[in-house]
């Protein structure tokens, strides 16, 4: 098919033809063009198929406001559903394919829905799927599933990447339109920073629509040179394709600009959109308005457009919808779609217009104060039924009609934070309320529909925006301008027993808007919910407006006293791939590597996340081959001669200042005022609540000097937990804070060959024998002929055990020096599973048992709870609901048939009792498979748990059905003395 | 939301952590009478207004300053932020 | 004994510094300097501000500031906290040096291997930083920095010259993800 429908002129680049395809089909259209406007030009009108009924449907708009040309854009795992036609812009070897419908866009199985419409009238869902119940997960919600949503996802990962970024500006001006490049100009001109957003690929507004001149320009030439201008000046930043989506607290906008859109692949590297974080100390709304349909009797026959976007076509994309075209309006602006289409070639069959009283049209058949009733065509209109003022009907045969039925102000940014937009009963239309703070609206966003107020009303606002932030305003001037006012007379619909369609891409009808009414759904949420108008991807903003226009008919209101559902970002729709941006995949988040990471990979390590953090889990060994080898030979291996442990994940936060011991004594419930230097003390930090919250050491390596340690996962919360003591409670404690974690490689060095292998590490001038560096000692040395370290003799597996440190970049060398020394002791690495097998053999406490519902005296600490001094938590832990003597206690559990395994997570049972939450005893934290003791293990809170070891009850997991005897044991498994961790 | 930073000007409310109320400063004395539902009042009881409220905010990805900002919990205006160890002391805080 | 002498590694795993090029702008791994905190101690201001000055040569920055003297690099990180960057061939015990000239008036923390570096330099800067993070590049002028999150990650970024150098420093232990970060936007941006 030739470009049948191509009109002259246009802005389009005629020198560069593009082949693209539709259904299959091949089609040439021109740069410039967008898949809407190039296949009308190619005489296509039918471009989708309804949402519910599956009714044929072409574009009714030129923009992002399209309700029905949604098509899917590309093949492969770029295909792209539910895009808009009038704003995808054409490229060589564009794929577009319709979507909805079973069978082809021409012959669609599911237009049976059509026939059927009586059944899925609004809340047809609601009253048709209910009974019998079973039904609904079986068959109604999968069929509803088929049948509903739009396009077809490729169910391949997306080849494209993201991004977002940040901006900063004076003022952001949204959309070039004649208001926005005045904005611009102004501002840009006085040296303030600016940022113009447009969503269009060619800025200018419905300046590239129009026919009017600006001075002795025509409207697109006026905004081509305002564009260069600002182009030149750096201090303006121009985003085309850009669609500003949000208006957030304090002057932030997001947007999205949509980089490579409109190329078949982005360039190497390049994403494919950004998501904007805009910073704007002032913002211009210059959103300009979207045209509304009058309803009538299938007033959605592919061919029924607006009047502005038909006139858009016709001037801009040198495209006609139809050879012959009609106009059915109520204000003057439809008549403008008339006499630009006869100035273009193409024949008006007639000029329909409500107003009895309207001005005088010329050029063709002028119809007054009559009305379109019906139209005809199912696949492309063929022509329309015309009620005269005479009252007799006339059939008018035309390929295209224009319809305008008013202009709504784009008020949407106006709302985000919940202003509401004010009526304006001159143009029958919502115009901006209350502002965003720092927000000036101009243009025909704020009512001012014609070119002269658009540009005065944009330098106005610019001036305004600028004074607001103390710049000097250079005028910008203007250039002569169009001023006609619009003249509209109200008309939402006309009445009539057919279906009148006012939200076409949800398919609800004059008629679903009177059901609601009739059932009770009478304010516009409700309404929105019942009939589903204005949802999905054009949020309504073809539709809104009539609808509610129709409840305050229904219910006797005014449209003010109706008002409008409330207007939420994005205001058009943002891919989650945008909101991802970066932070996809492999990237989702960052990762934290330890510093022997690159040896336990060499190692054949397998990691586990931990947060960010990438630890060794267990290292297999040539011929393991389930992780439970691995683990076992690394816990009998430390055990028995000697183990390493990176271990540098644990947070570190250094503790300075006179004052030092005396804010430690308060942050944790034991004491460390008379902590001698050279030595370590375990900790229990406590929440104000008398809750545990964290645990670890901390080392005194001078009078005003401490390193205190966290657990992994608390690091970033108790150094800020610390802060606030130090800032908000006490700000006068001479105490400084600063977090050291990832200073330090520190290394675990557990096992009865721990000091033997240290030996051969440290330098000999430090002596680290038992008498010299006991149990709890701690200080600073030397390595491997000088290198700087520090040592401290603390043990988490309860055998012998230091942790040693070094700077971090020398940690890969440290651990390679260490399994040197350690080969003739055999000496392993250890992963964090066999560290938390060890830790649970030796009863310690870690992050499931300080689960934040537990208290040093569940813990069985609760003798640590000093009362002679403030620390957090400790008056609260004083609570008589904290210390009852049924309170749960830390005890350790083994299954009675040593071949059982525990879980964790099973709730203790006494025997007799049945297993419900009334009878629960308690519950396990932690289990493993001991490999020291050759059966499992677990640590868990039991109701007077102290005081029941030898005792036998039922672990069960009713999840599962599954229960193992279990007997009540110390905690403490292995060396319950604690005689190896002091030899 | 942007946070007028006293030392740092305007920065993102993204870049803090939120505590909540700022009477979070003022911890009762743990030797008074009745210490234990002085706590029990300082933890868990708090006004919920419609207006003007006074809150913590840490600055974990700035200058690690906490910071009462007032803010008005309907509009989001936030019109005052101070240092909250200028606040502590304000109200008497020490050692 | 002395035969286990430590090999250092770069924070991201090489032996050697790490360079990448892009049209207008080179990212390098900065591994040759010392870094550590330094924190006033309260009631002696005055005290520690004269030991500063005669210390570095310099008055401390104020807050987003930097200074630059000698062999040393202030950077203001905090209310009455710095960081101090020196040459790490000379100053490896940065923090003894330091404890040395400020005795009780301030709290020294060694901070070198606790950060890695990344240095930004060409046109592109502004352009790749843009889409990482959210500070005002275009008014932040040289000699300034500030704590900032580049894809999650807390970072300080500072600015040597306005739109040509930029140094970023990160956790050491996702050195590797910021470099990743760092490439990718540039790649993306450039």
């Amino acid at each position: 098919m030739s470009q049948k429908n191509r009109l002259s002129g246009g802005l389009l680049n005629r020198a560069k033809p593009l082949n693209f395809t539709f259904d299959g089909a091949s089609y040439q259209g021109y740069e410039g063009d967008t898949l809407a406007s190039a296949l009308l030009a190619n005489g296509v009108r039918l471009m989708g198929r309804s949402f519910k009924y599956h009714r044929p449907r072409g574009p009714i708009s030129s923009g992002s406001e399209e309700p029905n040309a949604i098509v899917e854009l590309r093949t492969g795992a770029r295909q792209e559903p539910n895009t808009r036609a009038t704003i995808a812009e054409l490229f060589e070897g564009l794929s577009a394919k319709s979507q909805n419908h079973v069978g082809s866009l021409k012959f669609d199985f599911l237009a049976i829905n059509d026939r059927l419409s009586s059944f899925f009238a609004a809340g047809f869902y609601y009253k048709t799927f209910m009974w019998p119940k079973a039904f609904w997960e079986k068959l109604y919600e999968p069929m509803i599933r088929r049948a509903a949503g739009l396009g077809s996802l490729s169910m391949q990962d997306d080849p494209d990447h993201y991004d977002k970024g940040f901006l900063h500006c004076d003022l952001l001006v949204i959309g070039a339109g004649p208001a926005g490049l005045a904005a611009a100009l102004t501002a840009g001109r006085s040296g303030a920073r600016v940022i113009l957003a447009d969503e269009d690929f060619t800025p200018g507004g419905r300046l590239n629509a129009e026919t009017f001149t600006l001075g002795d320009a025509s409207g697109a030439d006026w905004a081509r040179a305002a564009i260069a201008e600002l182009t030149s000046l750096p201090n303006v930043r121009i985003l085309t394709r850009t669609v500003v989506i949000g208006a957030f607290d304090h002057g932030i906008y997001g947007a999205l600009e949509r980089v490579s859109d409109h190329i078949a692949t982005p360039a190497s590297g390049k994403p494919r959109q950004i998501l904007w974080r805009i910073y704007s100390q002032r913002a211009v709304l210059a959103a300009g308005a979207t045209e509304r349909p009058i309803a009538f009797k299938n007033n959605d026959r592919p061919g029924v457009m607006l009047a502005g976007a038909m006139r858009a076509y016709a001037n801009r994309w040198a495209a006609t919808p139809g050879q012959t075209v009609a106009v059915f309006t109520n204000n003057d602006d439809g008549l403008r779609t008339a006499s630009d289409l006869l100035a273009k070639g193409v024949k008006v069959a007639a000029v329909i217009d409500s107003r009895a009283d309207g001005p005088a049209f010329t050029g063709a058949e002028h119809l007054r104060g009559a009305v379109v009733t019906d139209a005809k065509g199912r696949l492309g209109l063929s022509s329309i039924k015309v009620k005269l003022a005479s009252g007799e009907t006339r059939q008018i045969a035309t390929e295209a009609l224009g319809v305008s039925g008013g202009w709504n102000p784009n008020v949407h940014l106006t709302c985000h934070q919940r202003g509401l937009p004010v009526w304006n009963a001159e143009l029958a239309a919502f115009v901006p309320g209350t502002l965003p703070v720092g927000m000036v609206v101009a243009g025909a966003a704020n009512g001012q529909l014609s070119t002269a107020g658009a540009l005065a009303s944009g330098a106005a606002a610019a001036g305004q925006a600028l004074e607001g932030l103390g710049l000097t305003v250079k005028s910008a001037d203007l250039p002569q301008a169009e001023d006609a006012p619009i003249r509209v007379t109200p008309l939402w619909y006309v009445p009539h027993k057919g279906r009148a369609w006012l939200d076409q891409q949800n398919d609800v009808t004059v008629k679903d808007v009177k059901l609601a009414h009739q059932e009770g759904f009478r304010s516009v949420e409700h309404l929105k919910r019942y009939t589903t108008m204005g949802m999905a991807t054009d949020q309504g903003k073809t539709s809104n407006i009539s609808g509610l226009a129709v409840m305050a008919e229904m219910t006797g209101k005014s449209i003010p006293e109706t008002g409008t559902t409330i207007y939420r970002p994005p205001y058009t729709p943002v891919p989650i791939a945008a909101f991802a941006g970066r932070s996809a995949g492999a990237d989702f988040r960052p990762k934290r590597l330890t510093p022997s990471h690159k040896w336990a990979a060499e190692q054949g390590a397998v990691f586990v996340e931990v947060g960010m953090w990438m630890r060794a889990q267990w290292l297999p060994k040539a011929g393991e081959t389930h992780w439970r080898q691995s683990v076992d030979r690394e816990v009998l291996a430390t055990r028995g001669s000697v183990g390493i442990c990176d271990v540098t994940t644990l947070g570190k936060i250094d503790v300075q200042g006179p004052d030092a011991a005396e804010f430690l004594n308060r942050i944790y419930c034991n004491p460390f005022g008379k902590l001698p230097v050279g030595k370590v003390r375990y900790g229990l930090m406590l929440r104000e609540d008398g809750m545990a919250m964290d645990d670890g050491t901390t080392a005194r390596l001078a009078e005003d000097h401490f390193v205190t340690t966290t657990t992994t996962a608390n690091a970033v919360g108790v150094y800020r937990h610390m802060e606030f003591c130090r800032q908000c409670l006490w700000p006068d404690l001479d105490v400084q804070i600063i977090s050291t974690t990832e200073a330090w490689a520190q290394f675990s060095v557990a096992g009865p060959n721990a000091r033997n292998l240290l030996q051969k590490i440290v330098d000999p001038e430090h002596d680290i024998s038992n008498e010299a560096f006991p149990y709890m000692g701690c200080g600073e040395i030397t390595v491997c002929g000088g290198f700087r370290a520090r040592l401290f003799r603390i043990s988490f597996s309860g055998e012998l055990a230091y942790e040693i440190a070094v700077p971090t970049r020398y940690g890969d060398g440290l651990v390679r020096a260490m399994m040197e020394a350690g080969r003739e002791f055999n000496a392993v690495v250890y992963g964090t599973e066999a560290l938390g097998v060890m830790r649970i053999e030796k009863g310690h406490a870690a992050g499931n048992e300080l689960n934040g519902t537990t208290s040093a005296l569940n813990l069985g600490m609760g003798g640590m709870v000093n009362k002679k001094k403030d620390s957090i938590g400790s008056t609260l832990s004083e609570r008589e609901g904290m210390n009852q003597a049924e309170a749960l206690n830390l005890v350790g559990f083994q299954p009675v048939d040593p071949s059982k395994s525990l879980l964790g997570g099973m709730h203790f049972i006494n025997q007799g009792a049945e297993a419900n939450a009334r009878n629960d005893q308690g519950y396990m934290t932690s289990v493993a498979f001991s490999p020291s003791l050759g059966h499992s293990i677990g640590l868990g809170y039991l109701k007077n748990g102290a005081a029941r070891k030898g005792e036998t009850l039922r672990a069960v997991n009713p999840l599962a059905g599954e229960e193992v005897m279990v007997k009540v044991v110390s905690a403490h498994f292995v060396d319950p003395e604690g005689e190896r961790l002091r030899g | 939301m942007i946070i007028n930073h006293p030392l740092l000007g305007p920065r993102d409310s993204q870049e803090f952590v939120y505590l909540g109320d700022a009477s979070l400063i003022d911890r009762p004395d743990w030797q008074a009478e009745g210490a234990v539902d002085a706590f029990y009042e300082y933890l868990y009881q708090r006004e919920n207004p419609a207006g003007l409220h006074q809150e913590l905010w840490f600055h974990e990805q700035g200058d690690r300053s906490w910071l009462v900002v007032t803010r008005n919990t309907l509009t989001h205006e936030i019109t005052k932020v101070e240092l909250a160890r200028d606040v502590a002391r304000s109200r008497g805080r020490s050692k | 004994m002395a035969d286990h002498r430590l090999k250092p590694i770069t924070q991201l795993g090489g032996d050697t510094p790490r360079k990448d090029s892009f049209p207008g702008l080179t990212i390098s791994e900065r591994t040759d300097t010392a870094l550590a905190s330094l924190s006033a101690r309260q009631g002696k201001p005055a005290q520690f501000q004269a030991t500063a000055k005669a210390f570095f040569g310099f008055d401390l920055p104020g807050a987003g500031r930097v200074a630059t003297g000698g062999v040393y690099t202030a950077i203001w990180t905090g209310q009455d906290q710095w960081f101090i960057e020196a040459p790490f061939a000379s100053h490896e015990d940065i923090a003894p040096i330091l404890k040395k000239g400020f005795g009780d008036t301030a709290s020294i923390t060694e901070q070198t291997d606790g950060w890695g570096g990344f240095d930004l330099q060409g046109q592109g800067c502004i352009t790749t930083l843009e889409i990482l993070c959210n500070l005002d590049l275009g008014k932040m002028a040289a000699d300034s920095a500030s704590r900032t999150v580049i894809e999650h990650l807390g970072c300080i970024l500072i600015c040597r010259e306005t739109g040509q150098h930029y140094t970023v420093y990160g956790g050491r232990s996702s050195a590797a993800s910021l470099h990743h970060a760092l490439v990718t936007a540039a790649r993306s941006a450039l």
